[in-house]
């Protein structure tokens, strides 16, 4: 049983025919190709699979690619803009926010969704907003500190 | 998961068609959160899955009789960013706060939490404790069912499977009130509750004698329970530390918990009088103007002889 879904990701219109039960997290990385997005835990858990869906983020594997029709996606591809990275990204390098990197994507994207609403959170907020984002390298200090500090690359 | 048909009905009315087509063989959702996984594991295989997402007019979070009418997609999310709820009851903002995460709380639905019916949820013991009632609609036209009496056993529920939820309704807290809910998380902040505490108190006008309790707990049985004994040693009863000890006592022979990585059930048991103690006192430390708790009279702390 397959249907045709219309979206929005990253910016481009898509147009896409996907199984009912196809994840919204393999469309992207199998139907799309936009391997950035990473599968964890695969039952919300540990926020490598976090995407935008208009701007709010999500667990992209719980989400059916079905109920992105009609709806605007962004993953860590879509961050970076006319090849420039954007400033959370600039601060995850310079302040050393990762170390293997599997849940840096989830990271990054689950921290632009925070800097959008609060451009210069604090520290508890910064807590309470990335609880759902695991780093099994447990490189917390350096992920809070990048964020932190993201808005000094801001223009 | 296996294939499946997909529904995405726009009216109540097309969602009653599409149930009539597919029978008991369909499976409605909302956000999902808990659905999705069922079905990645093949706990549920449904033959159609109907999706509410894009069904109107029930996102709505507005006050109904004094107190809140929240439409049953209103996300977990919303309730507890929502300015009205935090205005008017601030304890069930801070209550679906508590739910796993900002991930699954943008997406998790405040009808679809309660027809899920998992007894480790945070929401049912606290709109227990305040009275809450849902409704539901069917073919038939709709039903009010107070949500103590709702939930039947480990995701079972009286919701009959052509039934939706379309509102749960939250009654003012009547003056002289105080209100709480606890969740024991002695692992990460993210999980269901070790043990889940919520109560409501209202106390006479001179605020000395309990005029009404209601005690709810949540994952300490097969679905969330209303410790109605526990109430009943309160109730007109003056505001006492022994009285209290004893309701919260009380409390631990409701429960009926079981063991798992969260604690053993005998634990769990003795959580839940602790638990119950400090959310009645919680309570009755937010009843507006006075101090009305007793003042505990607890012996000094032995000095540990170095």
């Amino acid at each position: 049983m397959k249907k045709k879904i219309r979206m929005r990701v990253n910016g481009k219109k898509v147009e896409v025919e996907v199984p009912t039960n196809r994840l919204l997290i393999d469309c992207l990385r199998y139907d799309l190709g936009l391997t950035g997005t990473k599968e964890g835990c695969s039952v919300g858990v540990c926020g490598a699979c976090t995407v935008l869906m208009d701007g709010e983020m999500v667990s992209s594997c719980l989400e059916l690619a079905v109920f992105a029709d009609g709806h605007e996606i962004t993953t860590v591809e879509g961050l970076a803009k006319d090849g420039e990275l954007h400033p959370v990204q600039k601060s995850f390098i310079k302040y050393g926010g990762f170390q293997c990197g599997i849940c840096t994507p989830g990271q990054v994207v689950a921290a632009k969704a925070l800097l959008d609403e609060v451009p210069k959170p604090t520290e508890e907020q910064i807590k309470e907003w990335m609880m759902g984002n695991l780093c099994r390298c447990t490189g917390y200090y350096k992920i809070i500190e990048s964020i932190q500090k993201a808005h000094q690359f801001a223009k | 998961m296996i294939p499946f048909e997909y529904r995405t009905p726009k009216s109540l009315k097309e969602v009653q068609a599409d149930l009539k087509q597919f029978g008991t063989d369909a499976k409605l959702i909302a956000g999902g959160t808990a659905l999705v996984i069922m079905m990645k594991q093949r706990l549920v295989r449904p033959s159609c899955l109907i999706s509410l997402r894009q069904v109107r007019g029930l996102n709505a979070i507005a006050v109904k009789d004094g107190g809140l009418g929240i439409g049953g997609l209103v996300t977990h999310r919303e309730v507890e960013t929502s300015s009205l709820v935090r205005r008017r009851m601030p304890l069930l903002a801070e209550t679906y706060r508590h739910v796993a995460t900002i991930r699954v709380r943008n997406v998790a639905t405040v009808g679809g939490g309660i027809a899920h019916a998992d007894p480790n949820q945070d929401p049912p013991p606290t709109l227990i404790a305040l009275g809450a009632t849902v409704k539901v609609s069917s073919a038939h036209g709709s039903r009010l069912i107070p949500l103590e009496e709702f939930f039947t056993d480990y995701y079972e529920t009286v919701l009959k499977p052509e039934e939706i939820i379309t509102e749960v309704l939250v009654p003012r807290v009547p003056p002289n009130s105080g209100v709480a809910f606890l969740k024991f998380l002695p692992r990460t902040a993210d999980d269901y509750a070790t043990v889940s505490a919520a109560a409501v108190v209202t106390l006479d006008r001179s605020k000395k004698t309990f005029a009404d309790v209601s005690i709810a707990l949540g994952s300490v049985g097969t679905t969330p329970i209303r410790a109605r004994e526990a109430e009943a040693v309160l109730r007109g009863q003056p505001v006492k530390t022994e009285a209290i000890r004893e309701a919260a006592e009380k409390a631990k022979e409701a429960v009926d918990p079981i063991s798992d990585f969260r604690g053993s059930a005998a634990y769990k048991r003795e959580m839940a009088g602790v638990f119950v103690r400090r959310a009645l006192e919680k309570a009755l430390d937010s009843v507006s103007g006075k101090r009305a708790r007793p003042k505990q009279k607890r012996p000094a702390p032995k000095r540990r002889k170095r």
